[in-house]
């Protein structure tokens, strides 16, 4: 030890020598960042699993929605690509003067000569009525409909023949029918042959095939469909078309639509209506938008709820962990490396929730898609969207505590036990 | 010693108040380079707040610090961590090491703020762990280890970067005589390997067994066993100042 005047000596020279540099605190790694702002999470292992998991939930609902409205959507255009998007129908609309409307007969004939059409069929409604037998009251209906059909109906609305066959020259002039599936499990007809015989029109017409569901042409689903010929030596029929089905190329449609009109009915265009029943189809799936959007902003909310849990935690977490702070700062670390630690730790929760959601919402999108035997299609955009949300989510969530943990003075951190 | 340094250490005038009540007094202390010293009073004498403003860790609310030369007033709460991370060591009553965190990486964290490698800090570490004779425990958790272990632990934390002042705040205050006995061991080691250390303690043999000895009460300095080091010097500026 040194004598104490010596020290004495060396204190006086002490003013005379040049103050040293300030020092300059050091950058930490991204990865040490990463490291620290990991090291509270693995500590409370249930409480990080808890609160990621309210994340979790609010993603995964986000992620479910938007997968099972895009694989639904997916599904539809898939299907419609199979049904074809080229059916456009002419059906009479109203004359003028209010009344029905009918399309001459030499209308099929006329667009069948459009270049761009393809083919064309139609079938006209008869005015008569298909019974199980004879016994049954006139008024009973059932709801189902007898038409006439040309016999290249199958081909333009690509109607599927499930049993027997469908009608042909020759069983057109006889009392030869064809069901749609609705109405041949309304008479309680299973198979087609000699012994399925239906009432129809007043006569026995023999059942000669059955057709399956047709999406785009449900109205047929409900029909008993007999040949042009035999509707018009026995049931009365005018041989008036009530609908023409017509298909063109694909990229001719729109132009293939807007004169369908008044090549149908040359003399009152008007009174014909042209649709295209794949757009029906496609509004009529579409209507479940507004559900899915209410199911949105039920994911909102869930994803919200969850935010004020990360917050929530990492308030806790700055509480709890004071002495934690204190040690920091007396290692030497700066209020804004106390901070970003704080912050990482909340962006890790939440991106740890992120995550788990985007998996769980991808699980639920397959498991709905599986059982509906759609192909699952989960967008990119909503997936990176979900980690962008949380991760927006984790910063607001964690700005706050990480500021306090920053603010707290060391001695007061250190003074908790 | 030939060579003029800064001291350590150096409080002139310093004063910090709660509200109305001073904490500490008008104290004046000069830490050489080298120099192994107890701070030493009961409860309530102002010797945590001392092993504050020595640590940086709170300002003064009048007089001057300058720890390594550097005046404190002068720096800004950034500059001030960055002084902590490069020349003050702490050990603390209550170890506050990092449960479920193995020795060698609590060890390794004591040089996080310094802007070396990892690789750096756990080469550091364990080399400072077989230092302060735990270089069989390096992969236990704090939970494995004995209290005076956890104080050794905490002590290589604290020398990891060698700082030129290793403040001790009661640091046998949580261990039996034994374990005590050890630490306290252990710091004269360090004293004798160049390292200033000052130990805050209640206890008077502890106190007593140190080269030196500044004993405080009601926030005044009572008794310091080498005044000639502080009190001449440290004059000189405050009455400058006034």
């Amino acid at each position: 030890m040194t004598a104490p005047h010596a020290t004495a000596e060396i204190d006086r020279v002490q003013p005379h020598l040049p103050p040293p540099t300030p020092p300059k605190p050091a950058r930490m790694t991204a990865a040490d960042v990463l490291r620290v702002g990991g090291s509270g999470l693995r500590s409370r292992p249930m409480r990080v699993f808890l609160s990621a998991l309210g994340i979790a939930i609010g993603i995964a609902a986000m992620i479910g929605v938007v997968g099972i409205s895009t694989s639904s959507t997916e599904d539809l255009d898939r299907r419609l690509n199979a049904l074809g998007t080229n059916l456009l129908t002419v059906t009479p609309g109203q004359s003028f003067t209010g009344s029905q409307a009918s399309l001459p007969e030499e209308s099929v004939a006329m667009i069948g000569a459009i270049p761009e059409v393809e083919n064309v069929s139609a079938v006209g409604r008869i005015d008569a009525n298909v019974f199980r037998n004879d016994r049954i009251p006139e008024e009973q209906t059932g709801g189902l409909s007898v038409s006439a059909a040309r016999l290249d109906l199958p081909e333009s609305v690509g109607l599927q023949i499930t049993e027997g066959r469908w009608l042909n020259g020759a069983t057109s002039r006889y009392p030869a029918v064809v069901l749609g599936p609705k109405a041949a499990e309304q008479l309680g007809i299973y198979e087609a042959g000699p012994d399925s015989q239906v009432w129809l029109g007043g006569r026995w017409f023999t059942v000669v095939g059955l057709t399956a569901y047709n999406e785009l042409v449900p109205e047929l689903d409900s029909s008993a469909l007999v040949g042009w010929d035999v509707a018009e030596d026995e049931l009365g029929f005018a041989g008036t078309p009530t609908t023409i089905y017509t298909r063109s190329e694909d990229s001719a449609v729109a132009d293939v639509q807007s004169v369908l009109g008044a090549t149908a009915n040359p003399e009152n265009p008007n009174e014909a209506t042209v649709s295209r029943p794949s757009d029906a189809l496609a509004a009529k799936e579409a209507t479940d938008e507004t559900l899915s959007g209410l199911l949105l902003g039920l994911g909102g909310v869930a994803l919200i709820v969850g935010g004020v849990g990360v917050a929530n935690t990492m308030v806790i977490s700055v509480l709890e962990r004071r002495s934690e702070i204190g040690l920091r700062r007396s290692l030497g670390a700066t209020r804004g490396q106390i901070r970003s630690q704080f912050l990482c730790e909340a962006l890790l929760l939440s991106a740890l929730g992120g995550l788990g959601g985007v998996v769980l919402g991808i699980g639920v999108t397959v498991g709905y898609a599986t059982s509906q035997d759609w192909a699952t299609v989960v967008p990119v955009w909503a997936m990176a969207g979900g980690i962008a949300a949380t991760l927006l989510i984790g910063g607001l969530a964690g700005f706050y505590p990480a500021v306090r943990a920053a603010r707290l003075p060391p001695t007061e951190a250190l003074a908790t036990t | 010693m030939t060579v003029p340094s800064h001291p350590v250490v150096e409080l002139t005038g310093v004063t910090k108040t709660y509200g109305d009540v001073a904490a500490l007094r008008s104290a004046d202390v000069v830490i050489r380079r080298g120099e192994l010293l107890a701070v030493v009073g009961p409860s309530g004498s102002g010797k945590s707040t001392m092993l504050n403003i020595m640590g940086t860790l709170d300002r003064p609310s009048a007089g001057t610090v300058r720890i390594d030369g550097h005046d404190i007033d002068r720096l800004s709460d950034r500059e001030l961590s960055a002084l902590r991370a490069g020349t003050i060591g702490f050990v603390f009553q209550q170890f506050h090491l990092a449960p479920g965190v193995p020795a060698l990486d609590n060890v390794a964290d004591g040089l996080l703020y310094s802007g070396r490698t990892r690789a750096d800090r756990r080469r550091l570490a364990e080399r400072a762990m077989r230092r302060v004779g735990l270089g069989h425990r390096l992969y236990h958790e704090p939970h494995q280890l004995s209290g005076g272990e956890k104080q050794r632990v905490a002590i290589a934390r604290a020398v990891l970067g060698d700082p030129p002042l290793l403040l001790a705040d009661e640091p046998t205050g949580a261990l039996d005589s034994r374990s005590g006995a050890v630490v306290m061991e252990l710091l004269h080691q360090l004293h004798e390997a160049g390292t200033t250390v000052v130990v805050i303690t209640h206890d008077r043999d502890i106190a007593a067994s140190l080269p030196r000895e500044v004993r405080l009460k009601d926030g005044a300095i009572e008794h310091d066993s080498a005044p000639g080091a502080a009190l001449p010097a440290a004059r000189l500026p405050r009455e400058a100042v006034r």
